[in-house]
């Protein structure tokens, strides 16, 4: 089983012929030094790079690219070496991100000789470093371990060999890097130049004065400091009996505060899980926080009237002073009440937007934003994930403190954007047609997100659009020909398209009841299914709404979901009939409201639907890759 | 430091050392009826609970208790609620957990209480006591045997309030009658 290491965790290592994998989405230099006992790298030759790729035991690739191969033996490393730390830099002038922060996450996996995976760790929370040490491989009783490190430099590669112990880092560096420009470099195809000496099996140096700082050994990972798992929700569990003294590691970074928020850091089987539970604390902990606050106001409010009508009804203190000097009092008393709330407030929520930094970067595409570096990256992934992002919330406190709105697949109830005004503000300034496209458009999008985070052909998209109004909106899903067929007009489309995933679902409920579920029909696929109505309830007859009702009622527990764009007025002539249909519906918004509620205090929360960044092509780009994943279809 | 007290003995505690407290359990345990003859289940189950009421300024304003597992700020946390007691053996079979860096600026005062939900009297239940723990170091801060106590459904324990900037802990252990931590309230209101 695949471990999903988190930074500074480790794992053992069955195996010492093993592959590690790095995926990067962007073109990196990897390498690989060699440290002996005491974690430091004695010289240039125990460096393997792409310069001098090969070492014994340890193979690296000999030019950048996003996708690296390093084969590794640890058998065969020389005895006096008892770390193996693999190195990730970005090339320089080849019109790539110039900084980690800027790009996808790098994804590293050990395999062993038998291909299955040992561990993997994604590179979180890099910003402006643009040279990492990725994973460290070292013996611990003569065995090898495998340790997630994460290590960022900001002052690249010739920081990060310095900080390995060599001498002169910067020429080692600049040459490696200046042959990658070389090579890159399109004018001249040079060829790689001739290692400048077959690296030799390296005796240990004699051995050196002991070094007069430690260098960043295993002990002293993390970026500048020591790596605190220390959860804001856990803050207080048990105050640290001191704080540590600081490693004297001579990191590149400066250091940072004593409880650095970590991606992932939350109980969970995988990544995927781990990030989901940690977005639900965060959520939690920001609606607890702002009660905590709210109740706070609402006492010394309460107190403060409270006060006020006493001096009021106190005859005696009418005449003279006393009486203003009672009102001040009582309004000072609830201003220093107001502030102190206001403090450990500001205190929780400066701890939230932290972490908020930390986790957003990190998000895999179901749960990114859309202007996320990960969405550049994309790639059909191989399974579902444990949910998918609808929007964001966000609270009156601090509105720039957004929360992911992260809704668990398969989905339990059918999606309903909201193309009416309602009551939100933000949608009465706004004209009614371009509310009907603004909620067609965050359909689509929310659409191109379930059809990108489901395996290729697991999630299948139907769509109903009888007068055909919603054509240019539906133009991404329709050319770039994700959808199951072209999107149904008139009556008659409506009805067939409902019929056949009526009988899908009555099909798949008769088979599960009787589990009788290898009796199916071979030819019926196991995707999901999504339909889309758009323009209702133009184009359905009564037969129509009332399948619209049981797909409603009867489709989520067999994989057949709704998304419904419409405004619940259209439809009023209906009258009661379809309530049930509403109120079994999640209802989002195309424009900001204040609608949907937390589980735990029940406080409004502000939903803002996905927003793609303004000309971006983004959806279309996934779209297309996610056409192109899909399995041939089936004659 | 661990005091056994008697019913009604009050006592001013400080953590160790001089520090004030920022987390306190308060557990109860008490021992199952025995199951008697062939319907084991007729057996009087004997369910107590434990609450905690949270105060400013002499007015309630929130509480944690079996139907309400967490206070709105998430600073106060039961554990669930125990319908029939454990082992009796001195472990926990309610607790509540109080984080008080958490707990709102404006609530001053938290009192614990337990109340024999299904009405046998302390005297009726076997080994049944409450404590409160200083969770940082598991260190029992005070102890009350319930068993035997006496001809009461129910105790007002302890309270934890704010003192300057810290909190402390009064233990209170006033025997008093009632089924939830409602009907204890007119008992509760002298303490704070």
């Amino acid at each position: 089983m695949t471990a999903e290491l988190v930074r500074g965790q480790n794992h053992p290592l069955p195996d010492t012929r093993l592959e590690i994998t790095v995926s990067a989405g962007h073109p990196v230099v990897a390498g690989a030094a060699l440290g002996d006992e005491r974690g430091k790298v004695p010289g240039v030759e125990w460096v393997a790079h792409p310069v001098a790729p090969s070492l014994p035991g340890v193979d690296v690739p000999r030019q950048a690219a996003a996708d690296q191969r390093l084969a590794v033996d640890l058998a065969a490393v020389p005895d006096a070496v008892h770390r193996v730390s693999v190195l990730l830099a970005l090339p320089v002038g080849t019109g790539g991100p110039a900084s980690f922060g800027r790009a996808a996450a790098p994804y590293v996996a050990v395999t062993g000789s038998d291909g299955t995976e040992i561990a993997s760790y994604t590179i979180t929370g890099l910003d402006s470093e643009s040279a990492v040490v990725a994973l460290e491989l070292y013996r611990r009783q003569g065995a090898w371990k495998v340790r997630a490190m994460g290590q960022g430099y900001e002052g690249g590669l010739a920081a990060l060999l310095g900080d390995q112990g060599l001498e002169r880092p910067a020429d080692l560096a600049a040459s490696i890097l200046e042959t990658e420009r070389a090579r890159h470099t399109p004018a001249a195809p040079v060829q790689p130049p001739a290692p400048v000496q077959p690296p030799v099996p390296v005796q240990p140096p004699a051995p050196e004065p002991a070094p007069a700082v430690p260098h960043s050994a295993p002990a002293t990972p993390g970026t500048g400091g020591p790596i605190s798992y220390t959860h804001p929700r856990r803050r207080a569990a048990a105050p640290e009996p001191a704080p540590a003294p600081a490693p004297a590691a001579s990191t590149a970074q400066a250091p940072q505060g004593p409880s650095v928020p970590v991606a992932g850091d939350a109980a969970g089987w995988s990544m995927d899980e781990r990030l989901y539970n940690q977005v639900w604390g965060m959520f939690e902990d920001l609606a607890r926080t702002a009660a905590a606050y709210r109740s706070a106001c609402d006492f010394a409010e309460s107190r403060l009237d409270r006060e006020l009508d006493e001096t009021l009804s106190d005859y005696r203190s009418r005449v003279g002073g006393a009486n203003d000097a009672a009102r001040s009092a009582a309004r000072a008393r609830h201003d220093e009440l107001v502030e102190r709330a206001q403090e450990v407030l500001d205190r929780d929520l400066a701890q939230l937007a932290v972490e908020s930094e930390v986790v957003e970067p990190a998000l895999p595409p179901a749960y990114a934003r859309w202007d996320n570096p990960v969405w550049h990256a994309y790639r059909p992934p191989a399974e579902e994930p444990m949910a998918v992002r609808l929007g964001d919330l966000h609270l009156p406190e601090r509105t720039e403190l957004r929360i992911p709105m992260l809704v668990r697949l398969p989905m339990e109830r059918g999606l309903w954007v909201d193309s009416g005004r309602g009551r939100s503000e933000a949608a009465g300034l706004l004209d009614e047609t371009e509310l009907k496209r603004l909620a067609l458009d965050s359909a689509v999008a929310h659409t191109a997100r379930l059809l990108a985070v489901h395996p290729p052909g697991g999630f299948v998209v139907h769509v109903v659009d009888a007068a055909g109004a919603g054509a240019a909106a539906l133009a991404p899903l329709v050319d770039t020909g994700v959808l199951a067929a072209p999107p149904a007009r008139g009556a008659a489309g409506v009805s067939a398209v409902l019929e056949q995933l009526t009988e899908r679902v009555d099909l798949l409920q008769m088979a599960l009841r009787n589990g009788a579920v290898d009796a199916l029909p071979p030819g019926l696929d196991a995707a999901r299914q999504l339909l889309i109505v758009h323009d209702f309830p133009h184009g359905f007859d009564d037969r129509a709404v009332t399948r619209l009702r049981y797909l409603a009622d009867e489709g989520p527990g067999v994989g057949v979901h709704l998304l419904m764009v419409a405004d619940r007025a259209d439809a009023a002539a209906y009258g009661p009939v379809l309530d049930p249909l509403w109120r079994s519906l999640l209802r989002l918004t195309p424009v900001p409201d204040d609608h949907l509620a937390d589980p735990w205090v029940g406080h409004a929360w502000s939903y803002e639907p996905p927003l793609l960044p303004p000309g971006s092509r983004i959806l279309r780009q996934v779209l297309a890759q996610v056409a192109d994943a899909r399995p041939a279809k089936r004659s | 430091m661990t005091v056994n007290m008697t019913k009604g003995q009050a006592i001013s505690l400080e953590k160790q050392g001089g520090g004030s407290l920022s987390q306190v359990r308060m557990g109860l345990g008490w021992q199952a009826a025995p199951r008697r003859g062939l319907f084991g289940k007729r057996t009087q189950e004997i369910d107590l609970d434990a609450s905690a009421v949270l105060f400013a300024d002499k007015q309630p304003v929130d509480v944690v208790f079996f139907r309400h597992l967490v206070s709105d700020d998430g600073s106060v946390k039961h554990t669930g609620d125990n319908l029939v007691g454990g082992a009796g053996q001195g472990g926990d079979d309610e607790a509540i957990l109080v984080d008080l860096q958490r707990v709102p600026v404006h609530i001053d005062t938290i009192v614990f209480t337990v109340n024999s939900f299904t009405g046998q009297t302390f005297q009726e239940v076997q080994n049944a006591f409450c404590r409160i723990v200083d969770e940082t170091n598991g260190q029992e801060l005070a102890r009350y045997t319930l068993d035997g106590g006496g001809n009461y459904t129910a105790q007002i324990m302890a309270k934890v309030h704010r003192v300057g900037s810290g909190w402390q802990m009064t233990a209170l252990g006033n025997p008093a009658n009632g089924r939830t931590f409602q009907d204890l309230m007119p008992a509760i209101l002298p303490h704070l």
